[in-house]
């Protein structure tokens, strides 16, 4: 199978692991991944100053994808999952929209015409690979307890994403994570609060921290994770989290292939662990262990 | 905190003007029920941000006290309120829309205009040079190439709009 992989801004610099894992784990499933040198922001940043120039961006992108010749396109980032999603939502069903953008658009030497399916590379997975992982799981990984953390915009708003799975408690994770035999702790998250740094730090750790916070209490040994912005608040702030709320949480944060990975007997030096900020002593002493 | 907003300070036809923006098309079908404010993730670390009491002050005309008040830039846009609204008011969007519409009367935090300008010399949020491409190299990845011409002509685009309605 081929698909497209929309990089984004964070994940190519501060997620490298997650992609180093995703694109180890696509090997495993033999899944081609063809990338495109043209892409860039997928626009959601811009959304906050301008609604058109972030839908303007996204449908650039997206005419980029179908002119590579890209009818599956993969993304990595809850945000560019969503921006990307409701550019084309948009696009598709609105006369307005394509009425307003379509000649902005031509002024950037691009067209779009709709052939470009959108889907988080959980979701992908969860779709299309769920029978192929299970029959490659190598590793059981029942001495683990892990928590699953979605993020919003993977289902939210569920308007676009034309309610795959359950807006406010998502099952992809927990059925993803069940199959490589890991005891799954999961409730309904709470947003990261990832959106927020930029305006008023303090309150955006402390939104991380309801969440530290619950999870530590639930024990699990790792929280796993879709996206390189709630990994920001997770585990690149948790230090500063810690200390703001006087706590110690010491809680290894991991993105979803890093752990499909091990499940399917990928030595962990190929999954980018190399690079996960929290210490994983105890993680590692329990899978080794069992 | 507390100021009683007199009818002088109103501007009445501020949320015909919201309506004109997208997203901010189904304000009046607000009730106050609470539900946006009761679900909200920020609310619970952060009196200071309430979606209702925006709501309401943009309904009522504050149009000063709503464009020039730090806590429109809070929402995390975390959808949650817009799934939960009764009426369908698709908060998040709305406050999409006051954000735009404070971004067209001149008001740009910091940190939205680092992001802006970042968007406009990297093509991303953060640089691609040789020493991310080095760090990449090392963990098996290709290298990236910065596309900076795409979007800065997407910003250039809509700078040239402000100067229009301006």
């Amino acid at each position: 199978m081929k698909i497209g992989l929309f990089l984004g801004c964070t994940v190519p610099v501060r997620a490298m692991n997650y992609e180093q894992a995703f694109r180890r784990l696509a090997t495993e499933l033999e899944i081609e991944i063809v990338d495109v040198p043209d892409f860039f922001c997928c626009g959601f940043p811009a959304k906050s100053i301008n609604e058109e120039t972030a839908l303007l961006m996204a449908l650039t992108n997206l005419a980029i994808a179908e002119k590579n010749g890209i009818l599956d396109l993969i993304t990595l980032c809850n945000a560019c999952t969503e921006n990307l999603t409701e550019a084309h939502y948009r696009w598709q069903s609105k006369a307005e929209i394509r009425e307003k953008l379509q000649p902005l658009l031509s002024h950037l030497g691009h067209a779009y015409s709709g052939s470009v399916r959108v889907r988080h590379g959980a979701r992908f997975l969860f779709e299309e690979f769920q029978d192929a992982l299970a029959q490659k799981i190598k590793r059981d990984l029942k001495a683990l307890k892990l928590y699953p953390y979605t993020g919003c915009h993977y289902t939210r708003p569920s308007e676009i994403y034309s309610g795959f799975d359950s807006p406010e408690a998502p099952n992809t994770l927990v059925e993803l994570l069940k199959l490589t035999g890991a005891q799954v702790v999961s409730d309904t998250n709470s947003c990261c609060g990832g959106a927020v740094l930029g305006f008023k730090e303090e309150t955006s750790l402390k939104m991380a921290g309801t969440t530290l916070k619950k999870v530590k209490g639930l024990g699990a040994d790792a929280m796993v994770l879709i996206c390189p912005f709630c990994d920001i608040m997770f585990e690149q702030n948790q230090k500063k989290v810690e200390k703001l709320l006087g706590e110690t949480y010491e809680l290894p944060v991991i993105y979803l292939p890093q752990v499909l990975g091990l499940a399917l007997g990928i030595p962990r030096e190929e999954l980018g662990f190399n690079l996960n900020r929290i210490k994983m002593d105890g993680f590692w002493s329990k899978l080794e262990g069992s | 905190m507390e100021k009683t907003l007199t009818e002088k300070e109103l501007d009445l036809k501020f949320k015909y003007r919201i309506m004109q923006e997208e997203g901010g098309e189904r304000i009046v079908r607000c009730f106050s029920c609470n539900t946006c404010t009761l679900s909200c993730p920020v609310r619970l670390v952060d009196e200071e941000f309430n979606p209702r009491r925006i709501i309401r002050l943009a309904l009522l005309g504050a149009k000063e006290e709503v464009l020039h008040s730090p806590f429109i830039w809070l929402c995390s846009a975390c959808y949650l309120c817009s799934e939960r609204c009764p009426q369908d008011v698709k908060i998040t969007d709305l406050m999409t829309a006051l954000r735009n519409i404070a971004v067209k009367e001149g008001i740009m935090p910091p940190s939205l205009q680092a992001q802006l300008d970042l968007l406009q010399q990297h093509g991303r949020l953060y640089e691609i040079g040789e020493f991310e491409n080095k760090k990449r190299a090392r963990q098996s990845l290709p290298s990236l190439e910065e596309k900076r011409e795409l979007s800065a002509q997407a910003i250039e685009l809509f700078k040239a709009n402000l100067k229009v309605e301006r």
